[in-house]
């Protein structure tokens, strides 16, 4: 009703009237234009010609106006926002009307976000940090804790912060001032130091650019203002307030940013070094808030590599505090944050997973994560049960997370967490619940435990999971796509019971369009998944594969800049190329295609491993009946195996011999021609150069070879 | 090494003496100093010992153990771990104890490594130990850990708890009152012989933490350093840390505080203490901030009505503007009854009574056996009236008794010994009483061989009925090896006539300088009480003795005629009994009985009565404060006061401390310091002082915790509790 104004104020009154029936409407009509009026009131006296009258009339709004909500929105809508504007940026008031003027600005931003938005648009930032110029420490607080204000709220953009370079430098010497600044300006700092990428915990399952388009991130640009030389001091000022938000600003710089964390771990306050610091605020009679955000300063220097996984301030301390902070007794926000960042911590470190899933019980205490709603806040009361299904979710995320982290190395572990009560159910469920940090989160950790080989052989057969995660890979964004089919490529593993019923819901083509990805991480799983499908596996199923893939796909595939897709595709090959039938009926259709490629590899600049691969890949088409021919008859791919042959490198060796024996064998027809040329090539002299090898490997297959000679 | 001594000195016969007792207990002085009562003189080593083994009844394997620099450094970790712990009254578990385990287990190394030395051929092998003590309630949490250096051969080892008296051929944990974590399985036993999964296994190398949360009553372990979860809800109290073990080859070593703990119990502890202040600040006071006023002024005034405490209590509700419910007159009544009865003379106390209160024994027959029992131990004592009319002076004190309220119980106590002598000594010490004390100097003896003579034909004269002449010869001999001090007292008692000389006075100053710690009390008093240190039966009277016999006599009629009329009752016979036995005996204060002399004993019949002439005028018998004493002691019922108390011992931000002792007027804030017990209850001293003494402060202390608002009531009471006793003779010094 508000939104009217003055003059729409008889066509409000009725609603009022009908909203407020259990008072005496009168009252309420007689109020209300009461209020407006007095908001009027207020609005005219800013335009007083006396400076001392303006200077009451700002002191009196600034009464009138905590606490006060719809009074805030009243002055905003008969436009006092402007004209305190223009009263603060005058150099001609008097330092005690800029301040005064401040603070009214400050406490209209405390009430709606829709306040925030209004004083945005009247463009209050840059004429705050005008403000900040000063000289004057009282106006300089009040500007500051206005802009910490709208800072703070969510609908405020971050990057208004950074517009004006001088501006970051300017509040560094201000920290100095004194406490309220400090608190102020940390907490502004920690507010606008947003990290580039979306997800807000661990999970760097990819290298992300840690540099967005624009330049700097807004870490890097604090960093290198000093930022870090000038909060540390802070951590041990006396007040609480100003020690809390310089803590958080430090969990915050050093978030995933090595460089912060590298510097953090050798800077000294007092003549202690900020990890012992950030230990003693680990304490347990410490408020949660500290413990909890100081282990995240911790938890980010540690995966920094800045200290030791096994140093005993993050066993002892770290480790055991978010372990707490799983417990019921926490608050739930609380709760996620702690289960987040020790998933984070233990990501990548066994020992440390073994450790957090023998303390405090902590895999039963997750199992307590999903219930919520409880049975019991649904009836009891509204409010509690409005704020169970608002943290549900992000409670459920953070719960598969972290039984990811847990499961990530440990087979016992996983038994455990699969043990606890209906963990594969809430699996399942959550891969189709409509939040997407939840499925992707469940996606996690049905990864973390496809790892185990029991696992898939009875819980996920048990439980078909494979019908919900092949949905969430239909239409999934790539984040989303990526864990699902590194999940599906241990589905598809050989001894895997999921492995039939997955093709036959149309993996393979889903695979396949997975290769031409632009996302490499897609492209690795998606044929790394059909590398998998195609290991000892039927005919159809390959020629399905050969088919789906293309040719063209395949060709694209093996020029791929990446190694590890190249790995990937030439194990596909191999594993197509495998028993005599499948190779000659694959060398049939696709020969030419399949040795230009070879050829194509062998010639250019890989690794060993590639290239050994592709020896493989040789020996294996060696090994086919008809497919023998195409090798024999290509005078190039001979001399490139007899290149190979006295390689320096033992493997290729060893994988060229594996063709030359495959191309000589006895048993088989036309064996003696192949003998006669390749003898004529040279190979039995290298053969026989090979037999007083060293390494005993070659030695023996040379020997072998040999023999076929003389049989 | 002040400190040492004293607990040396109540070590003698008081074990549980030590640290100053929260209740007002009769503590014979004169007593400790015969020389023949002392068991073993008080050396440096003495003392020591007692320091280090806490009053440990194992004081003999500190032999065995770490040396002097590790007990002072356990002794020293103890104490900051459980500073609320009176280590004097409930000694924490420092070792295993050798008496209380299963044959099969083996101790060394200063009884805290354990092995098994047994077949081990099945769980019917297993063997358990328990530490020497139980784990002190006071506590709140208690932490020990266990390092398993060999897991033998299948390493089925299990730590935990257990209650005295639970089967140690088992594993902690099988058998109910029993409580474990075994190490094969990682299960956790809870009286049950089928273990829940709790943790994880442990074997060679571990260390396995064991914490106690006595606030909440929950266990949990840890292992090397990690909390591994709550294992058991509802532990009952008094648990010993156990360790079991079964099969040959299996180690441990305990660590009950002799080396840093692997896992910080003292974060935990931090965790707890500041849990615990946060709920106190938490509670709500609201509107009622007056009724807490007005509650807590009316325990302390119940308390001090309920012992008779006449003028202090008076003093305070003129000072508090509050009404006393009792009468005066009735106040002052059960007064003196109390003070007769504690001064032995439980004869006159029965008339008293009876006078006063007529009806009141009759209906209270067991309460009359009560007290005729005593009656008769008095008189074997020579305290009660009965006996004492015989003997050559007439008791002068008997009817002077002052109203003053100087007569605490424990001033009333230290009568007993004066009148033990058959003296004319008056009972106690404040200004009406102080002229005549100066009297009985005057009349000191000076002569020292014919009273001595004198002295060593008493005994003889004593022993006449049991007792055979052997048995007077031996007593003959204890008086005749008697130090020069015992002769002075001696002849105290006939050479009554004779103006005092200068020995008597300077013996009496060399006793004055030993016994510092008395300071309390007035010198004429103490004088008096060293003076009299050898006893004899009734006084030493034959006539009395007669009277005594006949008195006997009577007593055992009448529990006769209570067994016709109210059946049998144990506990009769087993006091009248015990109360015979004493003519068994020619030194009938170094008897095995000889404790029911102790004048300490007249204190439960004293109370017994006093709740009785309470209840007959229907008031509480038990004054609120003591219910609430009560209750913390059985750290139960109320779990805010169990905290609170906790809380109180665990240290208070002292800032609320000094603003009240701030408040103080100078003289009265240096006593508080200074004569304070317990550093922690300084805020404790200081409300009550404040409060009461508040003509000067005008209760700045209780504005103050209005104004904070921080203050529970449950933990006031507590501070109430520890601070009134303290409070007492400051007001009596005050006024005088």
């Amino acid at each position: 009703m508000l939104k009217h104004g003055v003059n729409s104020l008889c066509r409000c009154c009725p609603a009022v009237t009908y909203c407020t029936f259990e008072y005496d409407p009168v009252v309420w009509l007689l109020s209300c234009l009461e209020v407006t009026a007095s908001s009027r009131h207020y609005v005219d006296r800013l335009f007083d010609l006396d400076p001392q009258k303006v200077l009451q009339g700002v002191i009196d709004m600034k009464n009138a106006v905590i606490g006060n909500n719809k009074q805030k929105a009243n002055l905003i809508v008969l436009g006092a926002v402007p004209r305190l504007l223009y009263l603060l940026q005058q150099e001609t008031s008097s330092t005690e009307l800029r301040t005064e003027c401040a603070v009214v600005l400050g406490s209209l931003a405390m009430g709606t976000e829709n306040n925030v938005k209004s004083l945005l648009d009247c463009h209050i930032i840059p004429a705050l940090l005008q403000g900040l110029l000063s000289p004057d420490l009282k106006f300089i607080e009040a500007c500051l804790r206005c802009l910490r204000t709208i800072f703070i709220s969510p609908v405020t953009p971050e990057d208004l912060l950074y517009t004006d370079a001088t501006v970051i430098s300017h509040l560094m010497a201000l920290l100095s001032r004194s406490r309220y600044t400090q608190e102020y300006i940390c907490q502004i700092f920690s507010h606008c130091c947003k990290l580039q990428h979306w997800h807000s915990c661990g999970f760097k399952s990819l290298p992300q650019p840690l540099l967005c388009a624009n330049g700097p991130d807004h870490q890097t640009i604090l960093f290198n203002h000093g930022a870090v030389q000038n909060i540390a001091h802070l951590l041990v000022s006396t007040s609480y307030k100003v020690r809390m938000q310089a803590l958080k600003c430090f969990s915050v710089l050093a978030f995933e940013n090595p460089q912060v964390s590298m510097t953090l771990v050798n800077v000294s306050v007092d003549g202690e070094l900020l990890p012992q610091i950030f230990v003693k605020m680990l304490q347990r009679d410490k408020p949660i808030e500290m413990q909890l955000t100081s282990a995240k300063c911790l938890t980010s220097m540690c995966r920094a590599g800045a200290i030791r996984t096994d140093d005993s301030c993050i066993v002892l301390k770290t480790l055991p505090c978010l372990v707490r902070m799983c417990s019921k007794e926490r608050l739930l926000e609380e709760r996620v944050e702690g289960a987040e960042t020790l998933a984070y911590l233990i990501e990548t470190d066994v020992e440390l997973q073994r450790i957090a899933s023998i303390t405090d019980h902590l895999i039963v205490m997750l199992a307590d994560y999903f219930k919520y709603p409880s049975s019991v806040s649904a009836i009891t009361d509204i409010k509690r049960l409005d704020h169970d299904l608002k943290h549900a979710h992000e409670l459920r995320q953070a719960a598969f997370k972290l039984y990811a982290s847990l499961g990530a190395n440990d087979e016992d572990i996983r038994k455990k967490i699969i043990e606890t009560e209906n963990m594969m159910d809430r699996i399942v469920n959550g891969l189709s619940e409509s939040s997407i940090k939840v499925r992707l989160a469940a996606v996690r950790c049905l990864h973390s435990l496809s790892r185990s080989v029991q696992q898939l052989r009875t819980s996920f057969q048990d439980h078909a999971v494979w019908k919900p995660l092949m949905k969430v890979l239909q239409n999934a964004p790539n984040e989303m796509l990526v864990v699902a089919s590194s999940t599906l490529c241990n589905l598809l593993l050989e001894f895997s019971p999921s492995k039939e019923p997955i093709l036959e819901s149309g993996a393979i083509e889903l695979l396949c369009s997975l290769t031409q990805s632009e996302n490499l991480a897609l492209r690795v799983n998606g044929i790394w998944a059909l590398m998998n499908m195609a290991f000892q596996a039927e005919q159809k199923i390959k020629s399905d594969i050969l088919r789906g893939l293309s040719t063209e796909q395949l060709f694209q595939l093996l020029s791929d800049s990446d190694v590890n897709v190249l790995m990937k595709t030439l194990g596909l090959l191999r594993n197509l190329l495998s028993t005599r039938p499948h190779i000659d009926h694959i060398m049939s259709t696709h020969g030419k295609q399949i040795m230009q490629a070879v050829t194509l590899i062998l010639e250019g600049e890989h690794n060993i491993e590639v290239k050994e691969q592709t020896l493989c890949i040789l020996a294996n088409i060696a090994d086919g009946t008809t497919a023998k021919e195409l090798i024999m008859t290509n005078d190039d791919i001979l001399q490139k195996i007899k290149y190979y042959m006295s390689h320096s490198n033992a493997k290729l060796q060893l994988a060229a011999m594996f063709c030359i024996s495959n191309l000589i064998w006895n048993e088989e027809e036309g064996s003696q021609e192949r003998q006669d040329k390749l003898r004529d090539m040279g190979i039995v002299d290298i053969l026989h150069k090979l037999s007083q090898s060293s390494d005993p490997n070659l030695c023996d297959k040379a020997k072998t070879a040999l023999q076929q000679y003389l049989a | 090494m002040r400190e040492a001594a004293a607990r040396e000195r109540d070590g003698l016969r008081f074990p549980s003496g030590g640290a100053a007792p929260l209740w007002p207990r009769s503590r014979p002085i004169g007593w400790r100093r015969e020389p023949g009562l002392a068991p073993r003189p008080v050396t440096q080593s003495g003392s020591k010992m007692a320091e280090a083994g806490a009053g440990s009844l194992h004081g003999g394997d500190a032999a065995a153990a770490p040396g002097p620099a590790e007990e002072q450094e356990l002794s020293r970790r103890l104490r900051r771990l459980y500073p609320a712990v009176n280590q004097d009254e409930t000694p924490l578990p420092r070792s295993w104890s050798p008496k209380d385990k299963y044959n099969y287990i083996g101790l060394s190394q200063g009884n805290l490594r354990v092995h098994y030395k047994g077949h081990g051929k099945n769980h019917k092998d297993a063997a358990s130990v328990r530490a020497t003590h139980p784990i002190p309630a006071a506590c709140g949490i208690y932490y020990f850990e266990v390092k398993i250096v060999s897991k033998g051969r299948d390493g089925y080892m299990g730590i935990g708890l257990s209650a005295q008296g639970v089967n140690m051929n088992r594993l902690p944990g099988w058998d109910k009152h029993s409580y474990g974590y075994h190490g094969d399985d990682g299960h956790s036993f809870c009286s049950s012989g089928t273990g829940q999964p709790y943790g994880p296994t442990f074997t060679t190398g571990d260390v396995i933490g064991c914490c106690v949360n006595l606030i909440n009553n929950t266990c949990f372990y840890t292992k090397n350093g990690h909390s591994l979860g709550i294992a058991f809800t509802d532990l009952p109290s008094n648990l010993y840390p156990t360790v079991g073990l079964q099969t040959p080859g299996e180690i441990v070593d305990a660590n009950f505080g002799q080396q840093p703990f692997v896992f910080d119990i003292e974060d935990y502890m931090r965790e707890w203490r500041a849990k615990i202040q946060s709920t106190i600040k938490r509670f709500p006071i609201g509107d009622r901030l007056g009724e807490w006023q007005a509650m807590l002024q009316n325990m302390v005034s119940s308390y001090l009505v309920h012992h008779g405490y006449c003028s202090t209590a008076t003093a305070f509700a003129r000072v508090t503007d509050t009404t006393i419910q009792e009468e005066q007159t009735s106040i002052k009544n059960r007064q003196r009854i109390q003070k007769l009865v504690l001064a032995g003379r439980v004869g006159e106390a029965i008339e008293a009574t009876q006078q006063l209160y007529p009806g009141l024994l009759e209906h209270n027959p067991n309460l009359l056996f009560m007290l005729k029992c005593r009656q008769f131990v008095e008189m074997v004592n020579g305290t009660d009236s009965e006996v004492r009319c015989f003997s050559a002076r007439s008791p002068r004190s008997q009817d002077s008794y002052p109203g003053s309220p100087s007569l605490s119980p424990r001033h009333g106590s230290n009568n007993s010994h004066v009148h033990s002598t058959g003296a004319d000594s008056p009972t106690c010490s404040n200004g009406v009483m102080s002229t005549k004390s100066k009297q009985s100097h005057s009349k000191y003896p000076t002569l020292s061989s014919s009273s001595s003579s004198s002295s060593s034909s008493s005994p003889s004269s004593v022993n006449y009925s049991e007792s055979n002449s052997t048995d007077s010869t031996k007593s003959q001999q204890h008086s005749s090896t008697s130090n020069q001090e015992t002769s002075d007292s001696e002849m105290e008692m006939e050479a009554e006539h004779y103006p005092n000389g200068v020995l008597e006075n300077s013996s009496t100053r060399i006793m004055n300088g030993t016994y510092k710690h008395e300071e309390i009390l007035q010198t004429d008093e103490s004088s008096m009480e060293d003076s009299c240190s050898q006893r004899q039966l009734c006084g030493g009277n034959h006539a009395a003795t007669e009277r005594m016999i006949q008195f006997g006599r009577e007593l055992q009629m009448l529990s006769e005629q209570l067994c016709r009329e109210y059946g049998k009752n144990t506990v009769h016979k087993k006091m009248l009994q015990d109360a015979f036995s004493l003519l068994a005996y020619s030194d009938p204060w170094n008897c095995p009985v000889g404790q029911q002399l102790d004048p300490i004993q007249r204190e439960p019949v004293c109370a017994a009565l006093n709740s009785a002439i309470l209840e007959s005028q229907n008031l509480p018998k038990q004054p609120p404060l003591m219910l609430a004493l009560g209750q913390r002691a059985e750290r139960a019922s109320c779990p805010y006061l169990n905290e609170s108390y906790l809380f109180l011992l665990w240290g208070f931000p002292s800032r609320q401390v000094t603003l009240l002792l701030d408040s103080l007027p100078m003289p009265l804030r240096e006593k508080v310091q200074k004569r304070n017990p317990l550093e922690n209850s300084k805020f404790a001293t200081a409300f009550i002082c404040a409060g009461i003494s508040s003509q000067q402060s005008n209760f700045k202390a209780t504005a103050v915790s209005h104004q904070t608002s921080v203050f529970h009531l449950f933990w006031k009471i507590v501070f109430i509790l520890q601070s009134v006793k303290i409070l007492l003779p400051h007001l009596h010094s005050e006024k005088g």
